[in-house]
C-alpha cells in the first residue's frame, strides 16, 4: 500500500569523491554535506568510504567520500576500497559522476591520476582545493584554460571555508553536461605524466613556490637534537596541564555532582530507588564525568597534531626506530592515533601496505595509552603520588603520568619488534610518505572534532557506564542483609557489601589477582572495566564511598587515599602501582576486541591479543607489586 | 648497472638532480612512478633522518619521505650549476 504522507523518493544522484591522499576530499565532503567526518593534515586519514546527503534545489544528491589513492593500482587495504568502489564491486549505487579532488598546489602530480579516472568514461568534474594556499605561495592557475585543456568543468574551492562550494553544487544538477571532449588513453605512467606536465605548463601563469613557513618550522622540528628537545618540552607541558589546568574545572564539576547527590538524598523519600539514584547512578556516572575537562585537553592536543602536518614528520623522525622493530613510519601514525582511542588507530592501519606490518601494528595498538585510561591513571596518581614540585610548574605527578604514557608507547614498539621477529617474520618493507606543508589548524575544525569526541565520552557515560553502575549497585545491595540494630548505619552498609553478590564475585577472582595485590574490591572494578575502562573508576567510587562511609559524592581520590585510625589506606601504595601497570598492559576494552575481529576477519587474533596482553599485564603487575612492597 | 650511476640515495651529495628512470616493474616501482618520479623530473634533497634513516626530497611542488632502500630504485643524474 502506498503511504501518501511520505513522498516518493526523488531520483537521487550519486557522486564519489576521488583523488590523491591529503588533497582535501573529506574537508570538501564535510563542507558539502554538513557532516563532521574526521579530517587531518596527513595522507591516509580516511580509510573507509562514507556517504552523505545534500539537496540542491529539489534534487537529492548523495556524495561518497573515498580513501585517497595515487592510481587505480591499489597497494593497501584502504586504496582497495576506492578501486573496488569505482569498479562497482561494492555495488550498491550507480555512480552518476566522479568529483575528482586535486590539491591545487601540486597539480602536476594529481593530473595523471585524473587521466586514469577520465578513461573510466564516467562523467567527471575537477575540483581544485586549497586555492587560497596556492595563491599565497605565488601560484596562479588559469582555470579557464585548464577547463579547455581537459574538456571537463573545473571548480576552485577552499574547503574549510566553504568557498566555491555553492558553485560546485550547481554542477551536481546536470552531470550529463560535464564531459565535452575525449582524452588520450596511455599505457604507461611516464606518458600520463608527460601529458600532465604539458597541461600544467600551459595553465600555470605563475609557478607555486615552496612553503617558507614549512621550511622554517622543519628547520627546528626536524633538527636531530633541537626537534626532539622541543617535542619533549611540549609533551611535558601537556601532561602537566592535565593536572594543573584541568583541576579547577574538575573541582567545580565535583562540587556540582556532590550538590546534586545531597539534594537527591535530602529531598527524595528514603528507599530502594533513592539509594540506587544517589549511591549508584550519581556516584558512578559522576565519577567518570568529572574527567570531561581532561579528556578535552587530551583530544585538543591530538587533533592539533593531526591537523598541523606534524604526524607525517613524526613518522619520518621515528622511522629508523620503527625499522629496527621491523615496521615502517606509517605504523607509527596508527600508534599515535591510538593514543586517542585504539579503535580508530586500528582502523588507520588500513593505510599500511604490508599485511604483516599491519597485523603487527594492530596487535600492539591497544598498548598505547588510550583516553579511557586517563581517568584511571589520574585518580590513582593524584591519590598516591606526592604533588611535589620538581622544577618550575612541573611536578612528580605530571612526570609519572608522562612515564605511563611512554611505557605504553615503548612497550608497543618492543612488542611489535618481537612479533615481527617471530610470529610475523618477513622482509623489511618499503616506506614512503608524503609530507604535507604545515597548516595552521582552523579553530572551528579542532573544536568540532573535540566536541564530537566529548559527545562520545558523555554518551558512553550515559549508557555503558550508567548501565554498569546500576548493575554494580544491584550486585552490591543483594542479597539484602537484615540491618543489625546494634550497629551504626555505616557499619550496616559495610556489612551489606561484605555479604553481597559483588563481594562473592570479587572474592572468586582472588586466586588470580591476589598475587598482584588486588583485593576483592579492586577485582570488582576489573570485571567492570572489561566493558569499558572508565567503569573501573565508577565501580571503585561506589564500593569505596560506601565502605569508607562517604556521604554523597566524595572526591574519589581523597577517599581511596584517606588513612583509617590505624594509618592504613584502603588501597596500599604497592597495590595502586600494581594496578596502574595492569592498566598499562591489559586489554580491557570490548570495542577493541570487536574491531580487531572485524579487521582480521575472525576470532584468532582477538583471542591471541587478549591472552598475550593479559599474561603481560599479570607478569608486569606482579613484578611491580613485589618491587613496591620491598 | 655501471658504478657511475647515481641513485636517489646519493642525492644528499648532489642536492639537485633529474630523474632518469625507476628500476623494476613491481608495485613499489610503479607507485614511485605514480608519485611523480618520471624521466626529467627535478628532485631536490631536503634532509636525512639521523643514523641512516629516511630522506626527504622535494619534487613536483611537494615533499616526500622515503627509505634509502626505495631511494636506490630511482636512478638520477646530477644537475650541474644548479
Amino acid at each position: 500500500m502506498r503511504d501518501y504522507l511520505v513522498p516518493e523518493p526523488e531520483n537521487t544522484l550519486n557522486y564519489a569523491l576521488v583523488g590523491s591522499p591529503n588533497s582535501g576530499k573529506t574537508t570538501l565532503f564535510n563542507a558539502l554535506t554538513g557532516m563532521r567526518t574526521k579530517t587531518g593534515n596527513y595522507p591516509g586519514v580516511t580509510v573507509d568510504r562514507r556517504a552523505g546527503n545534500l539537496k540542491v534545489g529539489n534534487t537529492n544528491v548523495q556524495i561518497t567520500d573515498l580513501p585517497g589513492s595515487y592510481s587505480l593500482e591499489a597497494i593497501s587495504e584502504e586504496e582497495h576500497v576506492t578501486t573496488r568502489y569505482l569498479r562497482g564491486e561494492l555495488g550498491d549505487d550507480n555512480l552518476d559522476g566522479i568529483v575528482f579532488v586535486a590539491d591545487s598546489t601540486s597539480l602536476s602530480r594529481s593530473l595523471p591520476f585524473l587521466l586514469n579516472i577520465l578513461n573510466l568514461n564516467i562523467p567527471t568534474i575537477l575540483v581544485c582545493t586549497m586555492i587560497d594556499e596556492c595563491k599565497a605561495r605565488g601560484g596562479d592557475i588559469d582555470f579557464f584554460k585548464l577547463k579547455a585543456e581537459l574538456g571537463i568543468p573545473v571548480v576552485g574551492v577552499v574547503g574549510n571555508q566553504g568557498l566555491g562550494v555553492t558553485d560546485l553544487k550547481q554542477f551536481f544538477l546536470e552531470p550529463q553536461n560535464w564531459r565535452t571532449s575525449s582524452v588520450p588513453a596511455f599505457e604507461s605512467t611516464e606518458q600520463r605524466f608527460e601529458w600532465a606536465d604539458k597541461i600544467v605548463e600551459k595553465v600555470l601563469r605563475h609557478p607555486i613556490s615552496e612553503s617558507n613557513l614549512t621550511r622554517q618550522i622543519d628547520r627546528v622540528l626536524l633538527h636531530p637534537v633541537l626537534g626532539i628537545l622541543v617535542f619533549i618540552v611540549f609533551i611535558s607541558v601537556f601532561f602537566q596541564s592535565i593536572f594543573t589546568w584541568a583541576a579547577p574545572a574538575m573541582d567545580l564539576f565535583s562540587v556540582w555532582v556532590s550538590r546534586l547527590a545531597s539534594y537527591c538524598s535530602n529531598t527524595l523519600p528514603p528507599g530502594f530507588l533513592t539509594d540506587l539514584l544517589c549511591d549508584g547512578i550519581i556516584q558512578g556516572v559522576g565519577a567518570v564525568l568529572v574527567f570531561v575537562p581532561q579528556i578535552a585537553i587530551l583530544f585538543t592536543l591530538i587533533f592539533f597534531f593531526e591537523a598541523s602536518g606534524y604526524m607525517a614528520r613524526a613518522a619520518f623522525v621515528i622511522d629508523r626506530l620503527m625499522g629496527w622493530a621491523g615496521l615502517e613510519g606509517r605504523c607509527f601514525i596508527s600508534l599515535l592515533s591510538s593514543y586517542a582511542c585504539a579503535v580508530p588507530g586500528i582502523m588507520a592501519t588500513r593505510a599500511i601496505p604490508s599485511p604483516r606490518d599491519r597485523l603487527a601494528t594492530i596487535l600492539v595498538a591497544p598498548l598505547t595509552t588510550c583516553s579511557a585510561r586517563l581517568p584511571v591513571y589520574a585518580v590513582l596518581i593524584s591519590a598516591f603520588v606526592p604533588d611535589t614540585a620538581l622544577w618550575g610548574p612541573f611536578t612528580v605527578q605530571g612526570f609519572t603520568l608522562m612515564g605511563l604514557y611512554l611505557l605504553g608507547g615503548f612497550s608497543a614498539i618492543i612488542f611489535a619488534a618481537i612479533f615481527k621477529r617471530g610470529l610475523l617474520r618477513g622482509a623489511s618493507l618499503p616506506f614512503f610518505l608524503e609530507l604535507p606543508p604545515y597548516r595552521f589548524p582552523s579553530f572551528k575544525t579542532i573544536t568540532v572534532q573535540v566536541m564530537s569526541r566529548l559527545k562520545v565520552f558523555v554518551r558512553d557515560a550515559g549508557s555503558v557506564i550508567l548501565a554498569g553502575s546500576i548493575v554494580l549497585w544491584l550486585l552490591l545491595n543483594f542479597p539484602q542483609q537484615q540491618p543489625d540494630s546494634n550497629l551504626s548505619d555505616l557499619q550496616n552498609k559495610q556489612q551489606q557489601i561484605e555479604e553481597s553478590y559483588a563481594a562473592d564475585l570479587g572474592r572468586s577472582l582472588e586466586p588470580i589477582f591476589s598475587p598482584l595485590g588486588f583485593d576483592w574490591k579492586i577485582n570488582i572494578g576489573l570485571i567492570g572495566s572489561f566493558a569499558a575502562r572508565e567503569l573501573m573508576i565508577s565501580t571503585m567510587a561506589q564500593v569505596y564511598a560506601v565502605s569508607e562511609g562517604g556521604d554523597g559524592f566524595n572526591s574519589f581520590a581523597s577517599v581511596i587515599s584517606k588513612e583509617d585510625e590505624n594509618g592504613v589506606k584502603p588501597i596500599s601504595f604497592a597495590s595502586a602501582m600494581s594496578l596502574l601497570v595492569f592498566f598499562v598492559y591489559a586489554l580491557l576494552c570490548l570495542s577493541t576486541v570487536a574491531v580487531v575481529k572485524r579487521e582480521t576477519n575472525g576470532w584468532r587474533w582477538p583471542i591471541f591479543m587478549l591472552s598475550y596482553m593479559f599474561v603481560l599485564a599479570w607478569v608486569a603487575s606482579f613484578i611491580t607489586y613485589r618491587l613496591a612492597l620491598a | 648497472m655501471p658504478d657511475s650511476q647515481k641513485t636517489l640515495a646519493d642525492l644528499s651529495e648532489i642536492v639537485v638532480a633529474k630523474v632518469l628512470t625507476v628500476l623494476g616493474d613491481g608495485p613499489i616501482s610503479e607507485r614511485l612512478r605514480e608519485m611523480g618520479f618520471t624521466p626529467n623530473t627535478t628532485v631536490y634533497f631536503e634532509r636525512q633522518a639521523p643514523f641512516g634513516g629516511p630522506i626527504i626530497v622535494s619534487l613536483r611542488n611537494y615533499q616526500l619521505s622515503l627509505r634509502p632502500s626505495e631511494a636506490r630504485l630511482i636512478i638520477i643524474e646530477g644537475l650541474s650549476g644548479a
